[in-house]
């Protein structure tokens, strides 16, 4: 499954501060959609109301629509949790959970939620989701051990494993290989790109090329000062965003005159 | 101002070797011994080794001090002089931690056998006898107390960390500072006052000292706890969160267990901290010298209301009641300490790996 997101005149708040203002695009389904700007332009903002995680910062809210193939995620009676199932989310730092072993690491979405499953399911889906995050060959000796043990790419992985075992719609990755070491970085950009072809995918990421080698779509936030809320500049095709930008700001962003 | 002088080579002073240390260090204990046996000579007292011992590091310090100057440098002369400072300083505390254990152990030791731990003192006057009702009212009000007080105490972090805003955590947080002081005693007059109300004046029961003793043990869990459910990386929680997990999931399955490790050490020092209470336990739980396993009915001894007690009122055989005292005193040292393995035990075996 893959669902298209609509974001609809969107401004996201904190308490009184608005730090995205009236953001109009469509994340297309089966594509990555790669956000870029400078830090602080709220593109981390933007990627967390798309599951409602901005919500476990007191005070953060959000105005406007938000449709996921047309059905509203802030409309009334919305369960939050329920959000999340569909809209999986790989952090900028690896967080795997200490306590737990790699397979309970890929499971958790299950475990912690107390849904049961048999143990042959359990290793399938063990071993599905290792490989679905290209993880498989490392750690399938060692699904016992802690995941703590592994290497940060390997984490990353084992984060983005456990985000595609609950078969989510769409997968959100909030400057997944900021914290990574190049090789690293290619292996998990190599897996968005696989993961295209099952999910949504939308990346934040301070790394330019990255976004001109992985996404499809690029869209460019920026602020025009510290307090002023962050806006979208351009989203367009991630060819013509760096070959030929429309906006004047965003050919100074991509071409290294910005600033 | 002065600018730092560029050194012209990186070769410093030269080092003092390394016997300096224990060689001055014995010629200053030297020095000091012969100098008080013969003012002890001249005065006809004894050598008094406190002084023999203040004298000699002192004197240690000042000439290492000295020498370290002349021959390496005012730099590394200070570092020696504030190695020997913290290090006499660890000394100053240590000692009279042995001292109380090597006290407790020895004078404990007479009493230390198989009566001690099997017989209570019903009808016993002289020798003989046993804490059996103390150790059992001891291990019952105690383990009644930590019932009351874990399951409040880790909500009320929980509520605290977790869910607590605006003025009602301020609050909360405020009471337990409070609470965190709150003298045993009073804690003691509290479960009596509270006792009276439902079971008339002169009431004395065992359970009322496990709610005068939780009453000191809450505050310490929830502050235990509290710090511990804090340093649980939010990371972990918003990974949770991202996953679909609802809030109370994700405290129960992932903050919890992260932080199971260092909330166990917290709950073994808050019983430690309570173990030993003596006073709200003379009130609440009085004392007596037959067994009693029933915390809900008539009198209890502890071990620290016998230790009291023994001592206190000894009878016509003087020697047998203080060695009681000293073995009680053992015994309880002794069950903090297995409390304290427990509890290292626990953390090592919960806390994360990797």
């Amino acid at each position: 499954m893959s669902k298209r997101i609509e974001l609809l005149n969107l401004n996201v708040y904190y308490s009184s501060f608005l730090a995205v203002a009236d953001v109009n695009m469509v994340i297309q389904p089966r594509a990555i959609t790669a956000f870029i700007g400078p830090s602080g332009c709220g593109k981390s903002t933007l990627i967390r109301t798309l599951n409602r995680m901005h919500e476990v910062i007191p005070g953060a809210r959000v105005e406007g629509q938000l449709l996921m193939d047309g059905e509203d995620v802030y409309g009334p009676g919305v369960d939050p949790v329920r959000v999340r199932r569909q809209v999986g989310m790989v952090f900028q730092r690896p967080n795997p959970f200490p306590t737990m072993s790699i397979r309970d690491n890929v499971l958790s979405g299950y475990k912690l939620n107390n849904s049961k499953m048999s143990k042959s399911e359990a290793e399938e889906l063990t071993e599905k989701s290792l490989v679905g995050a290209n993880l498989w060959n490392e750690v399938k000796d060692r699904l016992d051990k802690p995941g703590s043990g592994l290497s940060g790419g390997q984490q990353q992985r084992l984060c983005i494993a456990r985000a595609i075992a609950v078969e989510p719609d769409v997968i959100l990755m909030d400057e997944p290989t900021s914290a990574l070491d190049p090789i690293s970085t290619a292996a998990i950009e190599d897996l968005a790109v696989e993961l295209k072809e099952r999910f949504t995918v939308v990346i934040v990421t301070h790394n330019m090329q990255q976004a001109s080698r992985i996404s499809d779509m690029t869209a460019f936030f920026t602020i025009a000062g510290t307090g002023m809320p962050g806006k979208l500049i351009e989203y367009d095709r991630t060819d013509k965003i760096f070959s030929n930008p429309s906006e004047q700001q965003t050919e100074d962003y991509v071409s290294g005159r910005f600033g | 101002m002065t600018s730092l002088q560029q050194p012209s080579s990186l070769q410093g002073t030269k080092d003092l070797p390394r016997f300096i240390n224990p060689a001055l260090l014995l010629a200053s204990a030297v020095i000091s011994f012969a100098t008080q046996a013969s003012l002890a000579a001249t005065t006809a007292l004894e050598v008094n080794l406190l002084a023999v011992v203040i004298i000699a590091v002192l004197g240690y310090a000042l000439a290492l001090y000295l020498i370290s100057y002349f021959i390496e440098g005012k730099r590394k002369a200070k570092d020696r002089f504030v190695t020997v400072l913290v290090s006499s300083a660890f000394a100053v505390a240590i000692v009279p931690l042995i001292s109380l254990a090597y006290t407790v152990v020895t004078k404990g030791a007479a009493r230390f056998d198989l009566d001690f731990f099997t017989l209570s003192m019903r009808n016993v006057v002289g020798q003989g006898g046993g804490a059996l009702h103390a150790i059992v009212g001891t291990l019952e009000i105690t383990g009644l107390a930590t019932l009351i007080s874990v399951p409040i105490g880790i909500m009320t972090a929980i509520y605290l960390v977790e869910y607590g805003r605006g003025k009602l955590a301020k609050m909360v947080t405020f009471f337990v500072d409070v609470m965190t002081g709150v003298p045993s005693i009073v804690a003691g007059l509290f479960a009596y006052a509270l006792f009276v109300v439902f079971f008339g004046p002169g009431v004395r029961m065992g359970i009322g000292g496990a709610i005068a003793l939780s009453v000191l043990m809450t505050p310490v869990v929830i502050r235990a706890t509290e710090e511990m459910l804090k340093i649980v990386p939010n990371e972990l929680r918003e990974a949770a969160y991202a996953l679909g997990v609802p809030k109370w999931l994700t405290i129960l399955k992932v903050v919890l267990p992260t932080s199971l490790a260092g909330i166990a050490t917290g709950i073994m020092i808050s019983i430690a901290r309570v173990i030993g209470e003596t006073a709200p336990l003379l009130i609440i739980a009085g004392f007596t010298a037959s067994m009693n396993y029933n915390p809900f009915d008539e009198r209890m001894a502890t071990l620290p209301v016998f230790v009291f007690t023994s001592y206190a009122n000894q009878g016509i055989e003087m020697q047998a009641y203080v060695d009681r005292a000293w073995t009680g005193a053992l015994t309880l040292m002794l069950i903090v300490m297995i409390l304290n393995l427990a509890a290292r035990l626990v953390s090592k075996f919960f806390s994360p790996k990797g």
